[in-house]
């Protein structure tokens, strides 16, 4: 496995991995991931992946970046003892278009589509979580058609509602918490991406789940959303095996 | 279990908020780490009460709050100095001291540094949001303290008077020259815009705050070239925008960021860093990873003496 390891300030050590951003490297980087914590390397502290690289936050005086270096240096993922990693599915509601998402016939005369087209476009893929980061629970997903693709918009919002679905040059994403943005906003989800409450699974995604968006009308859209505020309402996931059938339906208990 | 009424805010000062060592194991969620800009002065100001080094504390900015205290209580304050003072009269800072119910805590000109840290012996009741009571405002976790707020907490009074002496007190200066460690992104820096980064004397403009310092300089900015992948963004990374003026990342920076970073100030800087006020001006040097660890755990070593040393005499 090729891999680059270097310090970052006297706390963290960032390994790049030298592949292309692919979801196969974004799988190699979540077993990587659970290889530390598995070694349990200097207590880390905090071990966060992205695109290419995991950055592993540590207690200099616990363990020292000498130390910590000639300990992932010895990872080798790529032995046959790595089995394959369960993937979850999530599937995300969302009502597209009017007041729910102001940007959908932009997008549609961007790109000489029809409204319906973007719609029919947009829930296509499985987006692969690569990442999650600008705001806690904010998902970045790969995989929107290019198609769909639209630059930013030149005067962002001052506010953006919570559940947002938007579109900003080749990325769709989702506002975990209502924030200032210049997303091209095509529609909303009643989903919690965030949610304290849930004790044990606070937050919707984790990075290397896969999103398949499908659309609702405003009358469920609006139902899902009151049991979703009364925390009576479950994201529906699939466990799925990394040849790509589902395992099991579930709805399981994530916000 | 609620605690007792301990201060109502008459005035709430500038951005007064709740800190600790900040909401740690969520970064990969996204989650902020957030915290005490200054957590040299956080753990010191719980240590002279008794308390855990890593209990919550009140960090006032540049301009302090008006608190009335409503019980017998112990505090200390330490960090930036705004002069305190109960009832018009001055109190010590960097040592423990006793308030009754009806002193007004209150705060003058700032003197040096930025932020203050205001300790309760026994702890300030607030709740903890992902193990963690400090305010991150962009995040949607909790708000500033504001005028006719009550502040509660659980206060522990019988404690002795205890005071940092006076050689380990640090000093604020308006002009630092601190210490990072290069990197991660050495390749997107030409030797001569890493010369021009390490000769430039920058300065801290007033649009910085607890997410970042904005630095500026009055050459053309720090060229860089290539473009990176997001990634982690540590306390006191250095990141240079398209712009090429630099940008210290402080605690309530986000988990993932873009741009290229050309070094890392060192832990043990940081405090510094926090405590300068705008105008202030920093330069930057290298050190090694080795001398920077030696630093933070000759640091560590010291606060745990001193927490020990403290439970000791309670």
């Amino acid at each position: 496995m090729d891999f680059s390891i270097k310090a970052v300030g006297d706390c963290a050590v960032k390994v790049q991995f030298l592949q292309d951003v692919t979801p196969q490297l974004n799988r190699k980087i979540k077993i990587f991931c659970n290889r530390i914590t598995e070694l349990n390397i200097g207590s880390a502290v905090e071990i966060v992946p992205a695109y290419n690289s995991v950055t592993i936050y540590y207690q200099p005086f616990k363990i020292t970046y000498r130390d910590i270096y000639n300990k992932l240096k010895l990872i080798n993922i790529d032995d046959s003892s790595c089995k394959p990693e369960k993937q979850q599915l999530i599937k995300v509601p969302v009502v597209y278009g009017g007041e729910y998402g102001p940007d959908l016939q932009g997008v549609a005369e961007y790109n000489n589509l029809s409204v319906k087209e973007v719609i029919e476009l947009h829930q296509k893929p499985d987006y692969l979580i690569y990442m999650l980061g600008f705001l806690p629970g904010f998902p970045y997903l790969g995989g929107l058609k290019t198609k769909l693709a639209t630059p930013r918009m030149e005067n962002p919002r001052r506010s953006v509602s919570a559940g947002s679905v938007g579109i900003a040059y080749k990325q769709t994403g989702i506002y975990p918490v209502e924030s200032p943005g210049g997303w091209n906003i095509i529609g909303r989800t009643p989903l919690r991406l965030v949610n304290l409450t849930n004790q044990v699974h606070p937050f919707l995604f984790e990075a290397g789940d896969l999103v398949r968006f499908y659309e609702v009308d405003e009358v469920e859209f609006l139902e899902m959303e009151e049991a979703a505020a009364a925390g009576k309402y479950n994201a529906k996931l699939e466990i799925l095996n990394r040849k790509g059938a589902s395992a099991n339906d579930q709805q399981a208990n994530r916000s | 279990m609620k605690g007792q009424t301990i201060f109502r805010v008459k005035k709430a000062g500038v951005y007064t908020t709740f800190q600790d060592l900040g909401r740690s194991g969520y970064q990969r969620f996204g989650v902020p780490v957030s915290g005490a800009m200054d957590t040299f002065a956080l753990q010191i100001a719980n240590i002279l009460v008794g308390n855990q080094r890593s209990e919550a504390c009140i960090e006032a900015t540049l301009i302090g709050p008006e608190l009335e205290v409503k019980c017998s209580i112990a505090v200390a304050i330490t960090g930036a100095n705004i002069q305190p003072q109960v009832n018009g009269k001055s109190i010590p800072m960097w040592q423990s001291i006793r308030l009754e119910p009806g002193d007004i805590l209150h705060f003058g000109k700032l003197q040096t540094g930025v932020r203050a840290y205001i300790s309760l012996a026994g702890g300030y009741d607030f709740p903890e949001m992902l193990g963690s009571k400090s305010t991150d405002v962009n995040s949607g976790f909790g708000r500033l303290i504001e005028k006719e707020d009550t502040i509660c907490g659980h206060p522990a009074c019988n404690r002795k008077k205890i005071g940092l002496s006076k050689q380990l007190i640090p000093t604020y200066d308006k002009s630092i020259d601190a210490a990072m460690i290069e990197g991660p992104h050495q390749a997107n820096f030409t030797e001569e815009a890493r010369n021009m980064f390490f000769s430039t004397s920058f300065t801290v403009d007033a649009n910085s705050n607890r997410m970042g310092y904005r630095l500026k300089s009055e050459t053309c900015g720090i060229q860089t070239s290539g473009q990176v992948w997001s990634d982690a963004i540590p306390f006191g990374g250095i990141q240079i925008p398209q712009n090429g003026q630099p940008i210290i990342l402080m605690a309530d920076r986000q988990t993932t960021g873009g741009y290229p970073r050309i070094g890392t100030v060192i832990s043990n800087d940081l405090g510094k860093v926090a405590q300068l006020p705008p105008q202030g001006e920093i330069k930057f040097h290298t050190i090694s990873v080795d001398e920077a660890q030696k630093q933070a755990a000759e640091r560590e070593m010291f606060l745990y003496c001193l927490e020990t040393f403290r439970k000791g005499i309670n």
